[in-house]
């Protein structure tokens, strides 16, 4: 399998730089399935009654776990393979996401077919959710040595690709279940086999076409900052230095409270948009609303992360923080004054902010702790995503139902977690404001010390 | 003339991993904006 080695990856003279951000947008367009797999939920729920649910069919509840399986391993392989990716190289990371992810859709769909949903947490959950990890940071220290004077529109390409990844999944899914459906059959299992073809053909094409630079290679026409910007590095921090650092912390509860505050929302728009406005917005109106928020989140990756090129990663973080604020404050009079113009408005810019918080991430650590280890840093910071996972969709619906309970109508139930949503981005600008340059004692001395600690690590 | 080529093939690369990644995407988009024009209908 020597294809896969990372020497086999360097790129030859003339090859245009522009191939790299297609074949991420390969992996990432593919995984990014993961936020479309709600539509299979209801399906599977009636694949023994087949036009509604009977007594041995699997419940909601149930199936739910397999989401929340999958999103616990991404961001545990994401941490343990980190190294691994780095060292090994984009093709290699990449050939192993694509067939996790592939491979995990085929068994899910055995799992269907026999019915034993164990299965199915196996396939999409555990091998799904591994693919998902290693797939979502195996392209991003590749497109930030390829990038090196726009690191923030490259990385927001890549992952505006796993926003993306589901307005394709979402339609096709429907598309393929109702071609193999019959009166007898809900065609949950084929859409799996066929999805998960689907996935193997595009996850390999992008294995087969990223390529690495060449050592000392620079784009024409750009020079590195001769001297060290205040919050760029020029140096490198080895992957488990980075740990050791309050930066890393800082950053982790930066992307931790910036997920939360947008990942509750997303989970309840629908359900919010038809509660604040009662009669208003029927059901028909708030799946557009579901669309059109994943749709700016997918925008926000690009826009934000490109942006954070021209004014700092920190500075856009303080945008999401101080802008987060006023619309969180801003949400429960719209909801007063009657103004769904106003509510969405305000929801697609924070959704919008949600992504961009994704996006910049990896450009911020890249200037925080520099190119050498960042996908494996990444990975490690990813972690925040999983306690978001958590934080975020808790905090809304226990506060909603707290406030139904407490006699709140429920089109101001949301009123209370708009406003400790507000405060959570308060606690996010100070961490950000914390955030110095990384100290001297953490940066890798010389080639030596590197050589050693790649060493450290083969034997780890 | 060799060099000539080599432009060539590159923009052809260029345009076919483009395609290939920007049709399905540009595709659900599409598909998502259509549903989300309910919203305001």
């Amino acid at each position: 399998m020597s294809f896969l080695d990372r020497e086999r990856t360097v790129a030859r003279p003339g090859f245009s730089r522009w191939l790299v951000p297609p074949a991420a947008l390969c992996i990432h367009l593919c995984i990014g399935q993961a936020y479309a797999f709600s539509v299979f939920n209801l399906p599977m729920t009636k694949l023994i009654g087949i036009s509604k649910s009977a007594p041995d069919d699997w419940k909601l509840t149930e199936l739910g776990w397999i989401f929340s399986i999958a999103i616990v391993f991404l961001g545990l392989s994401a941490a343990v393979f980190g190294r691994w990716v780095e060292d090994g190289g984009p093709r290699r990371a990449m050939f192993t996401a694509g067939l996790c992810w592939s491979v995990g859709f085929l068994l899910s769909a055995v799992g269907v077919y026999a019915h034993q949903l164990w299965l199915i947490y196996l396939g999409y959950g555990v091998l799904g959710g591994i693919g998902l990890g290693i797939g979502y940071i195996s392209p991003v220290s590749t497109l930030i040595k390829w990038f090196p004077d726009r690191p923030g529109m490259a990385t927001g390409m890549a992952i505006m690709g796993f926003g993306g990844g589901a307005f394709i999944a979402s339609p096709l899914s429907v598309w393929l279940m109702q071609k193999f459906s019959t009166p007898t059959h809900v065609g949950v299992a084929e859409t799996f086999i066929a999805l998960g073809c689907i996935y193997f053909v595009f996850t390999m094409v992008g294995a087969a076409i990223v390529r690495v630079p060449a050592p000392g290679w620079l784009p024409a026409g750009y020079t590195p900052p001769a001297v060290a910007q205040k919050l760029i590095t020029k140096n490198d921090v080895y992957v488990y230095d980075a740990l050791k650092t309050p930066q890393f912390w800082l950053i982790w509860w930066v992307l931790c409270l910036n997920v939360t505050a947008g990942i509750g929302v997303l989970g309840q728009a629908s359900a919010m948009s038809q509660e604040m406005f009662p009669g208003r917005v029927t059901p028909v109106a708030a799946a557009g609303f579901v669309g059109l928020i994943s749709l700016f989140n997918m925008l926000g990756r690009f826009f934000w992360a490109s942006t954070s090129d021209l004014i700092g990663r920190k500075n856009t973080y303080y945008c999401f923080f101080v802008i987060g604020t006023v619309l969180y404050i801003l949400v429960p009079h719209t909801g007063a004054i009657g103004s769904v113009t106003l509510f969405v408005l305000c929801f697609v810019v924070i959704i919008s902010m949600y992504g961009g918080g994704f996006s910049t991430v990896p450009a911020y650590l890249k200037d925080m702790f520099g190119t050498r280890y960042v996908g494996a840093i990444h990975g490690m910071l990813l972690t925040a995503w999983s306690a978001a996972g958590i934080f975020g969709p808790v905090l809304v619906n226990y506060i909603r139902q707290y406030q139904i309970d407490s006699g709140v109508p429920k089109a101001q139930a949301y009123n209370t977690t708009m406003y400790i949503m507000a405060g959570l981005l308060v606690i996010g600008f100070i961490c950000n404001a914390l955030v110095r340059a990384v100290h001297d004692r953490y940066h890798m001395k010389s080639e030596q010390e590197s050589a050693q600690a790649s060493v450290a690590g083969a034997r780890a | 003339m060799s060099n000539a080529n080599e432009n060539g093939a590159t923009t052809l690369y260029l345009v076919l991993a483009w395609g290939f990644v920007g049709i399905p995407l540009v595709w659900g988009v599409l598909k998502t904006l259509e549903n989300a024009m309910k919203l305001f209908q």
